[in-house]
């Protein structure tokens, strides 16, 4: 009890990474003794060459795998103690955007951005209501009858990030979220979660973009050899 | 979108903040979200309809497989219902158990009397008929073809016969009507007790012993469909796969996903059933005239009987039963086989 009062107090953290290790059977350490706090309401851009850990960080985060060594606590809940049929409920207070989409492809546009308001059992009048606001802010309302595939790339990835958003988390992750974008659409999408980020949402963003987050003056952690560091620097430009 | 944007603001602080520890509430505030009773119908409802769709989607695939499954339940229950007609039809056939008395040939009339009356003064016995010598000599002569042999003949060999039945509380098991007729046979006068009953006991026999084998039948084709319905889901799940990871992603929950597989499960039950039903019902309607015209020329008013109100609930009762068990046997196999990575 002492403990949850003193993290509620003191650690004002979205995600904690505190020693964390994450080793895969066979293979050497995919992140080795990783320590960094990302803080509610912060935006942050997570970077690193290709197969340096970044996915992995994020697996981490989201319960996809679990951490070998070390504590992870994302919003105050630690994630090495929490049992499996909790997971779910984790995953509902986050948001994340893959690369690939994940769409599901025999369903609407609006079908697919309402999977998370399903899930969490809203009704159909409030849930048509967060659906619309979602698709509008990632501006594709006019399509919400549309099957996904019969959508670009960049729209596909729209549609994504409407539906990590429409149950208003509070944490949204994204995994290369315009990896397969050109520079102008990257930039559209990463504005988009910048305006998440300024009602309040804290986001970390993975990409191997350098370029890109130079752009935004946002902190930046890099993932090198299993090792993060974090440069700050970025984040002075940072007003919001 | 700018009006969106504050709203979302004012509504971040009142959001209910994460739990400490891991001391998490079951269940967040919900908002706007529903109760929890009508939010489990909706769940349901939601599961239920979505998996029905899901099945009108592909009419083919699916009508074959409620309909092997149909034929699965159809065949045992058919058989069934058959036993029952014949046991319907046969039924009092061992309520006419009729045991005939012999007495000694040649007793006088006073002695047969005594013994007839003797018989009669049981209690567990109810006396049908007293047939003396002379009348089943009658008898005989009136059958064709004993005249001749009769009239050779210096007197008359037939003896008295009491004709009785077991009275209404006495047991008409083989073994109870065994051991009537020894204490009868014991009463002076007597030479021979006869329980005509063996043919309806060989044949009650051969009635267990069907019913018996319809039973094994039933269980081997139940575990039939237990494996089409596992087996229908199964492959159901994998071509689903991507869908069930993307939803493990987003926080769907084990029950969340399970929900609409076993819904499938038991719509393939449901129809399976009602097809079953149907199939028993033309059955016997086919069936029904050359049954009747069997019956009456047997002199009966014998009719076919089809499943009544129980029996049909009880048919649909099995399907659900069946196809919710294989359904929850193939999804607690492989959905949890199938997590994201």
């Amino acid at each position: 009890m002492f403990i949850c009062v003193h993290l509620w107090f003191f650690a004002r953290a979205m995600i904690r990474f505190d020693h964390v290790s994450k080793r895969y059977p066979g293979r050497q350490e995919a992140l080795s003794d990783l320590s960094m706090d990302l803080p509610d309401g912060e935006m942050a851009f997570l970077t690193g060459h290709s197969g340096a850990g970044k996915s992995t960080l994020l697996k981490l985060i989201a319960r996809i795998e679990r951490a070998t060594r070390g504590t992870l606590l994302v919003g105050n809940v630690n994630l090495s103690t929490l049992p499996r049929r909790r997971v779910p409920w984790l995953r509902r207070q986050m948001g994340i955007v893959f690369q690939d989409h994940h769409l599901l492809y025999d369903r609407t546009v609006f079908d697919n951005v309402a999977l998370p308001l399903v899930i969490a059992g809203y009704r159909s009048g409030e849930l048509g209501r967060r659906v619309h606001a979602a698709l509008d802010k990632v501006g594709l309302l006019d399509k919400e009858k549309q099957m996904p595939i019969t959508l670009s790339g960049g729209e596909q990835q729209r549609v994504g990030i409407a539906r990590a958003v429409v149950h208003r988390p509070r944490l949204l992750l994204a995994d290369e979220p315009t990896g397969n974008l050109d520079p102008a659409l990257s930039r559209e999408i990463m504005d988009l979660f910048v305006q998440f980020n300024r009602v309040g949402v804290t986001v970390l963003v993975a990409t191997h973009d350098i370029a890109l987050t130079e752009a935004f003056g946002l902190p930046v952690l890099s993932i090198e050899g299993g090792a993060l560091s974090r440069d700050d620097f970025h984040g002075r430009a940072h007003g919001a | 979108m700018a009006r969106n944007a504050r709203r979302s603001a004012r509504r971040v602080p009142d959001r209910k903040q994460a739990p400490k520890g891991n001391k998490a509430p079951r269940q967040r505030a919900r908002g706007r979200q529903l109760g929890r009773p009508s939010a489990w119908v909706q769940e349901h409802a939601r599961a239920a309809l979505g998996s029905l769709g899901r099945m009108w989607r592909n009419p083919v695939a699916n009508g074959m497989t409620a309909a092997v499954i149909a034929i699965a339940l159809a065949l045992p229950a058919s058989l069934w219902m058959l036993l029952q007609n014949v046991e319907r039809a046969t039924a009092g056939w061992d309520a006419g158990a009729r045991i005939s008395v012999y007495l000694e040939p040649g007793l006088d009339s006073s002695a047969v009397e005594r013994a007839s009356n003797e018989i009669a003064a049981r209690e567990s016995v109810r006396v049908l008929e007293r047939i003396s010598p002379d009348e089943a000599l009658e008898e005989f002569r009136s059958l064709a073809g004993f005249e001749d042999a009769l009239s050779a003949l210096d007197g008359n060999p037939l003896p008295a016969v009491v004709v009785i039945e077991p009275a209404a509380d006495t047991p008409r098991s083989a073994s109870a009507l065994e051991s009537l007729a020894k204490t009868l046979d014991d009463i002076a006068g007597v030479d021979r007790v006869q329980v005509d009953l063996e043919w309806v006991e060989r044949l009650y026999a051969l009635l267990d012993l069907i019913e018996r084998g319809v039973g094994l039948f039933a269980v081997l084709l139940a575990a039939g469909v237990l494996l089409i319905v596992g087996n229908t889901i199964r492959l159901d799940i994998l071509n689903r796969r991507q869908e069930i990871e993307v939803t493990k992603l987003i926080g769907a929950s084990d029950a969340f996903i399970r929900r609409p597989f076993l819904y499938g499960g038991l719509w393939f039950g449901l129809f399976g059933a009602l097809a079953a039903w149907l199939l028993l019902a033309v059955t016997g309607m086919l069936l029904a005239g050359p049954t009747a015209r069997l019956a009456s020329a047997y002199g009966s008013g014998f009719r076919l009987s089809g499943l009544d109100g129980a029996e049909s609930l009880g048919l649909l009762g099995a399907g659900l039963a069946l196809g919710l068990l294989g359904s929850w046997l193939a999804v607690g196999r492989h959905l949890r086989a199938i997590e994201p990575g």
